[in-house]
């Protein structure tokens, strides 16, 4: 058996600040298939991005991997020396940051930065590298691509800048890409074309995809599966239908809850109480035992651990049976 | 883009006027000139003939306009105290401040370049902290002060560099250089120095200051997320975008340096136009302060055009706000 493209066992991720250690990422799991999408989700600070930035390498002092092992196809990564990661960067995953109007250097023609990117990867030559920077251009759907090469940043739109980042991004035909909130800074009719365009390269590159988003209608859309995080942790991770349909954590209950619908069948949408603790308060037990209705003694004292509940897995103790068993 | 550069031409012309304006007025400014050219008994008659010889009983307008015209023909008048056209002077005495200002600004602008992206690039290290340290001293010290201490350790203790003059010098055409000989070099050095610290060390500074800021920016992030060399990403990418701020700066600072060339060479007793300057004004000698007025507002005037030039050259988003005139 193939080993899955991406493996995250036990991540932490720890930030040194003037306050003591900040813990950002606390005993992350998870796995991505080859081609398969996961979309994380989660509130502002629950970890998304930091958990991307993780698996690039890309966390900037005070912040650290302090815990756990990140494989790549099998291979482990996150113990890399900063010249054998920036290789990988790049080459074997590729990254999409939020914002297209800032992600590109505005001094440098577009087709420069592609060529620039595709010789740091590839033995190409310079004219074939061009080549390959039109063709990928046109790839991405970029009209014009022999013309449009020679354009600068500026030159373009939102949302054909975010082409022309995903076109760097996928330019050395990485095993995964992680997508950092890849829509949230373009017009709504633009993200659905930007959703379609990193689905459709995914399924023809057999390429594993991670997509941080706050945004469910866009899991919803795209993904096969999600991770839905709260303060530096996994809640619940499983199928998108399974998870939508029927989520089990609270914290996921409320997040669906919580998203409109077209019919307008529910009187009014239900809201978490309170808000996610901040890192340097994070509760004992539970993270998310202050907000919880079901909230019992064991959820302020034990940290819940991921538990199999048919195709989902679920970080709480409502779904101990066992122990629940023999508690009574 | 030629648009462009005729306004600008336009706007450095009217600067030049203005400057022309000051420089005219300096003339009235210190009294009437027939009583500095006639003796004491000459009579009235005489005063008029004179006055009315040499034009100044026409309209300020027409006497300002005359001295344009001169102006721009390169005529500024007899030096009163050398009895000598004065643009022979200037002429005579620009090779030895262009010298001293462009490798003053060279050095300047190379170390403060070169220091900067050390600093920026390493902002916690020792190394960087003492630069920074000693970058502070240099701003905060006058010029006159580093030149004389320096005069005292290289030419007065050690006896390594002399301490006045330009050396030998060597004759092309009008152009004097002391740039071919060891002993131009050796003349050159310490004045050069003094001149180049205060811009240098603003150059540091600066160029630190924006390679911190652009190494935040999201494009580079995504240079390092693309698997990039650092090398590219410092010097490339991030080198480049520093370079719209430090190309304005640098710009400036090499007019100032010009202008503070009146300090050094004072000091060093180098002569070049700075010092030619300050014997002018102890002698209230106006034709070569109006005239050296014009020459550096001029000197400055272009600068500053090939720095509008230049930031279009850089940055490709000024050049196409350019092409379509706001």
């Amino acid at each position: 058996m193939t080993p899955p493209v991406l493996s995250v066992r036990n991540l932490r991720v720890e930030f040194a600040s003037r306050r003591g250690v900040l813990r950002a990422i606390d005993g992350v799991s998870f796995d991505i298939a080859k081609g398969e999408v996961l979309g994380v989700v989660g509130e502002s600070g629950a970890g998304k991005s930091v958990t991307g930035l993780a698996v690039i390498g890309l966390i900037d002092p005070p912040g650290r991997i302090s815990g756990g092992e990140i494989y790549l196809s099998g291979m482990r990564i996150d113990n890399l020396s900063p010249e054998e990661l920036r290789r990988i960067r790049g080459k074997r995953i590729g990254m999409i940051f939020q914002d297209p109007l800032t992600s590109l250097n505005p001094l440098y023609r577009i087709g420069d930065q592609l060529v620039e990117t595709l010789k740091t990867h590839t033995n190409l030559s310079e004219s074939a590298a061009r080549r390959r920077a039109i063709d990928l251009l046109a790839e991405v759907g970029i009209p014009a691509p022999e013309k449009r090469i020679d354009g600068y940043p500026h030159e373009f739109s939102g949302g054909m800048r975010q082409r022309v980042v995903i076109a760097l991004a996928i330019c050395a035909e990485p095993e995964l890409i992680i997508a950092d909130e890849p829509t949230t800074a373009l017009d709504v009719s633009v993200q659905a074309q930007i959703i379609a365009l990193i689905k459709r390269l995914g399924r023809d590159h057999g390429t594993a995809v991670m997509l941080v988003t706050h945004d469910m209608g866009v899991i919803a859309e795209t993904s096969d599966r999600v991770a839905v995080m709260y303060s530096g942790r996994i809640a619940e991770i499983g199928p998108v239908r399974d998870v939508v349909q029927s989520p089990l954590h609270p914290y996921a209950r409320g997040l669906m809850g919580a998203i409109p619908t077209l019919a307008g069948d529910a009187a009014r949408l239900v809201q978490i109480p309170g808000s996610m603790p901040r890192l340097s308060a994070i509760p004992p037990g539970c993270s998310f035992n202050p907000r919880c209705p079901f909230a019992f003694e064991r959820c302020r004292i034990e940290r819940p651990e991921p538990i199999r509940q048919g195709t989902q897995a679920v970080a709480c103790h409502l779904y101990d049976t066992a122990a629940k068993e023999t508690a009574a | 883009m030629i648009v462009f550069l005729l306004r600008r031409l336009l706007q450095s012309l009217a600067v030049m006027l203005a400057v022309a304006l000051i420089a005219f007025t300096l003339f009235r400014f210190v009294g009437d000139p027939i009583n500095g050219m006639v003796g004491q008994d000459a009579t009235q008659a005489e005063r008029d003939a004179l006055r009315q010889n040499l034009g100044l009983n026409d309209s300020v307008v027409v006497q300002f306009g005359r001295f344009v015209g001169r102006t721009v023909r390169g005529e500024f008048g007899l030096s009163y105290q050398l009895a000598r056209p004065v643009n022979q002077i200037i002429l005579e005495k620009m090779p030895a401040t262009l010298e001293l200002s462009l490798v003053a600004g060279l050095i300047a602008l190379l170390v403060g370049v070169a220091l900067g992206v050390f600093t920026g690039l390493r902002p916690r290290a020792a190394s960087s902290r003492f630069l920074l340290a000693v970058s502070l001293v240099g701003v905060s010290l006058p010029t006159f002060l580093i030149g004389i201490l320096l005069i005292l350790v290289f030419a007065v203790w050690l006896r390594w560099l002399p301490s006045y003059g330009r050396g030998t010098t060597e004759q092309f055409g009008w152009w004097t250089t002391g740039l071919l000989t060891i002993d131009g070099w050796r003349s050159l050095i310490m004045p050069a120095f003094t001149l180049a610290l205060y811009p240098m060390t603003l150059i540091i500074r600066l160029v630190r200051a924006e390679m911190l800021e652009v190494l935040r920016t999201d494009y580079i992030r995504f240079a390092r997320a693309r698997g990039l060399t650092t090398r590219a990403i410092h010097f490339g990418h991030a080198l480049k975008n520093t370079l719209v701020p430090v190309i304005t700066v640098a710009g400036l600072q090499f007019g100032s340096v010009i202008a503070f060339a009146i300090i050094t060479e004072t000091v060093f007793q180098w002569p070049g136009m700075g010092l030619l300057f300050v014997q002018a004004v102890q002698n209230v000698d106006i034709p070569i302060m109006a005239a050296y007025l014009l020459v550096v507002s001029l000197i400055f005037v272009t600068i500053n055009l090939i720095v509008d030039i230049l930031y279009t050259v850089v940055d490709p988003r000024l050049r196409s706000t350019i092409q379509r005139p706001a």
